[in-house]
């Protein structure tokens, strides 16, 4: 019993934040079409400046309760300006090339960014532990645990539900499901698809550079630690359907549970069941878990 | 498939490069500057591979599972039965992948695009999965592997750069009989029209999974001879998925166009790497992506695209 408790628990939270990450990819993906490496910069990218912000923070002697506006302001920053230069720069002269091309042009771009974290934040680990600290700990079902870790679960809820709102009940969501259904037709509907793009991009951006800024404090920031995050984000997305939203959620749930019950119980397959059950569903059914159905195109 | 191999233009080209870059190594060129030919040319033999299965249009993110494979054959071969003989390291690093390839392909051989390349980053970061946290086989650190052997002798750096060097022209030159041959004859035209190759009475499964067979003992030979002249095999730097996107991307920055492509391409990404280390250690990746993105964008064909226009304009000049 206290050990399926350990699995759920830790499970969900480490599910909550592959969600928040994930769900930006998948976004992307079902609108741009991008498989995009460089999402792990955004990630990265989101985990240092809130580091960098709560330790400024913190060693001012400011308000604690600045802590959280600074994370999502920082995420916010980070998907603006790293989006918008991506999207802009590379992305827009890219979009009639090869998929291959694209992805290896987010590589291109992933590698470049990497070392200019190196290059801003210095090679040192930042440790943000002190929201973290703030919020104490709590028992959960005789489970000791952080409530900041805790609020994850919290704030992957919030960020499920705009999204599923944003995309279902508003105007913007219904431009946003027309593009992915139908570039041309969409674009000859007099939907500004560059538009569209721009936004989706940045949007994608802020969610992924979000993980990273609302983890930081429960982990050590240093670099190199998106590097695991990017393929994991793409087993999250590939398991429940590349582009599906429904599909990230589920995905999330599956990897984070699984790895979290190798952990405590064989650790030496704590990667080996996410990347065996991604290629497992990838053998069963490529399109995913929870693929949007395809119409059929003439 | 052999016959007048040797009259093939590329097969010459590719013999003169591969002795004038071993004399003037051995003779003219300063010692450091061997040990980046001898990861060029072994990590040549990965491209070499990955380029086949570009021909017809499929991309694997996931090759460095038979690099790494490879490598890790060679390492194990070593603990468990000593051996360090260069020549059957090769072998059993190719065979090694290549059975791998071979059970994987029947998987493979039916995937496209994107899919295709998923899938085969699926497999390799299983193959991670287990290597990082298997102790045993070292976990992240890995294990070193003690210099090769040619039948009982030891080898210096020198004579391994001429035997990689050997083993590279043999493999190269069976690869352009291949290309030659009626299969690989098929490679573009899957990459054109399936359905025709397909009308034409040939399976088009099956031409892939040759092709996914071929280049897996490729990488994983390259796998093997790179484990053999660094010393050292480790996941992170042989089967991690950047090793992969590290592969794709010299394959796109060599090009296409040649057999000796790959070989070349694989040179100047261990120059621009070991120049990059040197001027900017904390910013190497940031050249190396650089560099990718610059290809993209200005030579989509690679650098044997840039080098064919320059014969050709000399070629033209000396028609005038």
């Amino acid at each position: 019993m206290q050990f399926w408790a350990t699995v759920l628990l830790d499970g969900l939270t480490y599910a909550s934040y592959l969600f928040i990450v994930s769900l930006g990819l998948t976004i992307i993906f079902g609108v741009m079409k991008i498989l995009n490496v460089a999402h792990g910069n955004f990630y990265a990218w989101g985990a240092y400046t809130s580091a960098f912000a709560i330790g400024y923070i913190s060693d001012n002697d400011y308000s604690e309760a600045l802590y959280f506006p600074a994370i999502l302001l920082s995420a916010i920053i980070v998907g603006l300006v790293l989006g918008y230069i991506i999207e802009r720069f590379i992305l827009r002269k890219m979009y009639d090339q090869d998929i291959h091309l694209i992805v290896l042009a987010t590589f291109g771009v992933f590698l470049i960014f990497e070392d200019l974290i190196i290059i801003v934040f210095g090679v040192d680990p930042y440790l943000p532990y002190q929201p973290a600290m703030m919020l104490g700990w709590v028992d959960v079902a005789g489970l000791n645990r952080g409530v900041y870790q805790l609020s994850l679960i919290l704030l992957a809820s919030v960020v499920a539900f705009v999204c599923w709102f944003g995309l279902k009940k508003t105007k913007w969501g219904k431009l946003l499901q027309s593009v992915i259904y139908d570039r041309e037709i969409s674009e000859a509907m007099g939907i500004n698809v560059t538009a569209v793009y721009v936004i989706t991009f940045i949007g994608g951006a802020i969610l992924g550079a979000l993980g990273g800024a609302y983890v930081a404090p429960t982990t050590s920031v240093s670099p190199g630690f998106a590097i695991d995050l990017v393929v994991l984000s793409f087993a999250v997305v590939v398991i429940g359907g590349m582009g599906s939203i429904p599909g990230a959620l589920i995905g999330s749930l599956i990897v984070g549970i699984l790895r979290a019950f190798a952990v405590h119980q064989a650790p030496i397959l704590e990667l080996f069941v996410v990347f065996a059950v991604m290629a497992i569903v990838l053998i069963i059914r490529p399109e995913g878990l929870f693929a949007p159905p395809k119409a059929r195109k003439i | 498939m052999f016959k007048d191999i040797f009259k093939d233009t590329s097969v010459r080209i590719l013999i003169t490069f591969m002795v004038v870059l071993c004399v003037s190594a051995s003779l003219v060129l300063p010692e450091w500057m061997q040990n980046n030919f001898l990861y060029g040319l072994s990590r040549g033999l990965a491209v070499l591979g990955l380029m086949l299965l570009w021909r017809t249009n499929l991309i694997s993110f996931g090759h460095a599972l038979y690099y790494g494979f490879g490598a890790y054959a060679v390492a194990l071969s070593q603990k468990y039965f000593g051996i360090t003989d260069i020549l059957l390291r090769f072998a059993i690093a190719v065979i090694a992948a290549g059975v791998l390839g071979f059970m994987l392909g029947f998987i493979l051989k039916k995937y496209r695009e994107i899919f295709f390349a998923m899938l085969s980053l699926a497999f390799s970061m299983v193959l991670y999965g287990l290597l990082a946290k298997a102790e045993f086989l070292g976990s992240t650190d890995g294990m070193s592997i003690s210099p090769s052997t040619l039948l009982g002798m030891e080898l210096t750096r020198e004579y391994l750069l001429f035997l990689i060097a050997f083993f590279v022209i043999c493999t190269a030159v069976s690869i352009q009989a291949y290309l030659r041959s009626t299969l690989g004859h098929l490679t573009t035209a899957i990459s054109d029209n399936e359905i025709r190759v397909e009308y034409l009475g040939f399976s088009v499964e099956k031409a892939i999974h040759i092709k996914y067979v071929i280049s897996a003992c490729l990488a994983g030979g390259a796998g093997g001879l790179m484990a053999a002249s660094l010393g050292q095999v480790d996941p992170d730097s042989m089967v991690n998925w950047n090793v992969s996107g590290e592969l794709v991307f010299i394959t796109i920055m060599s090009g296409s166009g040649n057999i000796l492509a790959p070989f070349i391409g694989a040179i100047v990404f261990e120059f621009i790497r070991t120049y990059a280390f040197e001027w900017a250690p904390q910013a190497w990746q940031m050249i190396v992506g650089g560099t990718l993105l610059a290809i993209i964008f200005f030579f989509p064909g690679g650098i044997w695209s840039v080098l064919e226009k320059i014969f050709n304009q000399g070629k033209k000049k000396n028609v005038k």
